[in-house]
């Protein structure tokens, strides 16, 4: 028990995707505009990321490993996750299509956000289980969905403030999200010896 | 050649795919702690765009237009995982030090950027040139970060994987700023590198290549208010 709550904490704060593993940059500078449209990104990927954890550790124990073919786990997870994402832009354009037309692009683009692979991979080198891998990518989703909120939120505040030329656009945000990797770097100094 | 040209001016410069496109930022910021890394990332990506571009391009009449993404993707993982064994059997050190970031090739939005409006478009030695043009500005943006960033993080320059062997550039007046070398440090390069590229950019229309070293003047500045 101890040691799933310590991978949690590990994968929210401490070693976050974004602000200490950069995994999942491009999102994270794309929809992080609005708090809200953050909050439903965070939401997508979280649901995938939980899902194609579960899904990729069962291939990879189950088939990849007996027959030798480990070579083959980054097209395997890759396939994965992108028929999972197929399945959850058809759901959400079924059944939520306000949220559907606020993700716009980016839900297509999470089969190319480097977290959700990133997540599956990691978690087969860390060697976890099936429980604490699903709860690795669940965990590791809640610290992107947090990360992409509170940068929205100072990205809100942004819009009134008046950079110099050069640095409209992505260069203030990069600082911005410099200062905040700062904030959040603070966390790693907490240990549970 | 004039469009050979043209196409390398394209990838290099105007549609640089880290300053000017804004892709694929998430590997541009992890693999930046030394030159050496940018550099190994640097080829192993353009390797992979050089062929999964030619690839695209050469099947282009035949995949059907619904189920394009997913087989981009298969193309793409395909060459990914050829140039990953590559590494891990040739070069273990550059493969210890990347770790996931080379597999993370294949969700490289550039790659997949690439495939989709020009590879499936244009014919095959376009496409090559394309994606030759591509990798050397990434390979070029990345270098540019590693340098400002292991130069004031370290105060060396191309060390190895391990931290020895680099070359010592500033004395030992200087202390290094180890935060260059750790995670806010990544976005505090790429904010000022942007922003500095788009002020050359926009000041000569011609636009020569933007040296590095006014990167690092600039950085430095900002260090000592800190």
């Amino acid at each position: 028990m101890t040691n799933i709550l310590l991978i949690m904490f590990a994968a929210i704060l401490t070693e976050n995707f974004i602000f200490s593993k950069f995994y999942g940059i491009c999102p994270f500078v794309g929809v992080s505009d609005k708090p809200s449209t953050a909050l439903g990104m965070g939401m997508a990927v979280c649901f995938v990321m939980t899902v194609s954890n579960a899904v990729t550790y069962l291939i990879y124990t189950y088939l990849l490993l007996p027959f030798d073919l480990i070579y083959l786990r980054t097209i395997a997870f890759i396939l994965v996750i992108a028929s999972l994402v197929q399945f959850i832009e058809m759901f959400l354009r079924r059944y939520i299509p306000q949220l559907y037309s606020a993700l716009g692009i980016y839900l297509p683009l999470i089969t190319t956000n480097c977290a959700v692979l990133g997540a599956a991979l990691l978690s087969v080198e860390e060697g976890y289980n099936f429980i604490e891998g699903t709860i690795f990518g669940f965990a590791a989703a809640l610290g992107f969905t947090l990360a992409i909120v509170i940068f929205a939120g100072v990205r809100e505040r942004m819009k009134y403030a008046d950079p110099p030329k050069c640095f409209r656009g992505l260069g203030i945000l990069l600082i911005a999200a410099c200062l905040v990797a700062m904030a959040f770097s603070g966390f790693s100094g907490i240990s549970f010896e | 050649m004039v469009s050979v040209k043209k196409q390398l001016r394209e990838g290099i410069i105007d549609q640089n795919p880290i300053f000017v496109q804004f892709l694929g930022i998430c590997s541009s910021l992890a693999v930046t702690t030394s030159v050496i890394n940018a550099l190994g990332m640097g080829v192993a990506f353009t390797a992979v765009l050089i062929f999964s571009n030619l690839f695209i391009s050469m099947f282009r009449r035949f995949i059907p237009s619904q189920v394009r993404i997913a087989a981009f993707i298969v193309i793409i993982s395909g060459f990914v995982t050829a140039v990953e064994l590559v590494i891990k059997a040739y070069f273990p050190a550059i493969n210890d030090s990347l770790g996931l970031f080379i597999p993370l090739i294949v969700v490289n939005c550039i790659i997949l950027a690439r495939a989709e409006s020009f590879a499936s478009k244009n014919c095959m030695f376009s496409s090559v040139v394309d994606g030759v043009a591509m990798g050397l500005g990434y390979t070029m943006a990345l270098v540019c970060i590693a340098v400002v960033r292991e130069l004031l993080g370290t105060g060396m320059l191309f060390a190895g994987s391990d931290g020895t062997g680099g070359i010592r550039i500033l004395g030992d007046w200087y202390s290094p700023a180890s935060i260059f070398i750790m995670a806010p440090g990544a976005f505090l390069t790429l904010g000022f590198l942007v922003a500095l590229f788009k002020y050359f950019r926009t000041r000569h229309k011609k636009g020569r290549k933007i040296p590095a070293v006014a990167g690092a003047s600039v950085e430095k500045e900002d260090e000592a208010n800190d």
